[in-house]
């Protein structure tokens, strides 16, 4: 169901009431199958947003730059009023980035919406083998692209939902000032949920090792994975760090390798598996890869989902006594 | 993992070993003052606590070419600064856990608990630390190929 009627007309209303001063949504962009953050200041552009299954970003990933004292800003720090379309994986951004106290509540009007999952870009491309994607339209079910090579195909929504969507808990925000629509109920368990993890774990180590290094030697190093990831609001990233020097500035695979290691691990706790840094990048690298690795370990050595509500604390910023120690040699 | 037989000869493993400054700093040396004999195959690194020691090192430790790495902190509940060590031991389960996960033979990485007074403790696991990395050979994942540029 589309919903994009209603996310123009509650656009307009919270901006002609001046509720927000600016509202971040969708809106097409160049790129068939590919939608872009957009923001508008008046009601008169917001037929410019859209809302369709290729909205794959987090708009939350904008709002620090947004909100945040801008640097070397001199006296009392004003953040603007923003209103901000929010599927339920971005809610859950916003209450990891309100809790990591990056972004003030009260400046933010949140407009949740629910979400049927959102299409796998990757995938689709990859069924046109070595045409391009040049035309798509994504009507009533199922979505039809056209190919450089004149080949026409169609495919159900169902087949082509990217893979974090398959497995997704919330569709709907956990916290908003407006919904919009209702979502379906989804009953994914534990054990589904973490399928591809378990799946890759009983590979042998050494074939880990190959299938990993594949993976990452096709990184090319443009960081759009971290631009995409509303977790990554370091002032200096460790990766352009230089004291001390963490990535040599080289092709050497393991330069990449300690990058996305790196990536990984600084979403421990935080990542809510929205698909954005997969869907970003140019590459097609299954980043999940790793993150839906800590992303179990989190869930089940540390218990429960994260960023699902605002009270819930950081697991990473607690600790119990009787942690588990099953990793330690010797324990005792 | 490293065919034995490419191993070459005289071949000893390096390890770097994090200990923090309170419990297993003082614990290697007690070992050293009272003459308990541990390999000289590690390279100690003093850290405040174990809660400094960012799960990076050890990537990075890896890829400089070290054999092995060893973190090590005061037991739960003998943290000097309370709790470093308490949040340290999540960080490295999910550390550990990830490199095993990408392929990196979990005998590369240790985690333990040494405190002040266990001096012939910190001997023995450095010994069982040392012949777990022996057994695995030079380190070949990780490691970077290329020389830095000086």
């Amino acid at each position: 169901m589309s919903y994009q009627e209603d996310v123009r007309r509650e656009a307009a209303k919270l901006l002609d009431e001046k509720t927000v001063h600016l509202f971040i949504g969708y809106a097409d962009s160049d790129l068939p199958l590919k939608t872009a953050a957009h923001a508008i200041r008046s009601s008169a552009d917001a037929d410019q947003l859209v809302w369709n299954p290729a909205c794959t970003a987090n708009l939350a990933a904008l709002l620090p730059d947004l909100l945040k004292r801008p640097e070397g800003f001199r006296g009392e720090w004003e953040p603007p009023k923003v209103g901000i379309l929010a599927k339920g994986c971005v809610s859950r951004s916003i209450v990891g980035l309100i809790k990591a106290n990056q972004i003030p509540r009260d400046a933010l009007t949140i407009v949740g919406i629910a979400c049927d999952g959102m299409v796998s870009r990757h995938w689709v491309v990859d069924q046109l083998g070595t045409a391009e994607l040049v035309d798509a339209t994504i009507d009533g079910g199922k979505v039809s692209v056209r190919a450089s090579d004149g080949t026409e195909k169609t495919f159900d929504l169902d087949e082509a939902l990217a893979p974090n969507c398959r497995v997704c808990t919330h569709r709907a925000a956990v916290i908003h000032d407006v919904a919009i629509g209702e979502a379906a109920e989804m009953d994914v368990d534990e054990a589904a949920r973490y399928e591809s993890v378990r799946a890759f774990a009983e590979k042998a180590l050494d074939d880990r090792w190959a299938a990993f290094e594949e993976e990452i030697s096709r990184c090319i190093r443009c960081y759009a994975c971290r631009e995409a990831c509303p977790n990554c609001y370091c002032n200096e990233c460790f990766a352009e760090e230089t004291e001390p020097k963490w990535i040599g500035v080289t092709t050497d695979l393991s330069d990449l390798m300690l990058f996305h290691l790196g990536r990984a691990f600084h979403q421990a706790g935080r990542c809510v598996d929205c698909g954005a840094c997969v869907a970003a990048c140019p590459q097609a690298i299954d980043l999940r890869l790793l993150n839906q690795k800590i992303n179990h370990d989190v869930q089940t050595l540390y218990g429960g989902e994260v960023s699902v509500s605002l009270e819930q604390p950081e697991p990473l910023l607690q600790f119990r006594m009787e942690d588990d120690e099953g990793f330690m040699t010797d324990p005792g | 993992m490293t065919d034995k037989a490419t191993i070459q000869a005289g071949w000893e493993p390096r390890i770097a070993a994090f200990l923090c400054n309170w419990c297993s700093y003082a614990g290697a040396d007690l070992a050293g003052v009272s003459r308990i004999q541990y390999p000289p195959n590690v390279r100690v690194i003093r850290v405040p606590c174990s809660g400094r020691i960012n799960p990076l090192f050890v990537v990075k430790a890896l890829q400089s070419g070290l054999d092995g790495v060893l973190v090590s902190g005061c037991h739960p509940g003998d943290c000097h600064y309370i709790s470093g060590n308490l949040y340290a031991r999540r960080k490295f389960a999910l550390m550990k856990n990830l490199l095993e996960y990408v392929g990196i033979e979990p005998n590369r990485v240790h985690f333990s608990w040494v405190s002040a007074a266990e001096g012939i403790r910190f001997a023995q696991l450095l010994d069982g630390v040392i012949e777990s990395v022996r057994e695995l050979g030079p380190t070949t994942k990780m490691i970077k190929k290329l020389e830095a540029v000086q």
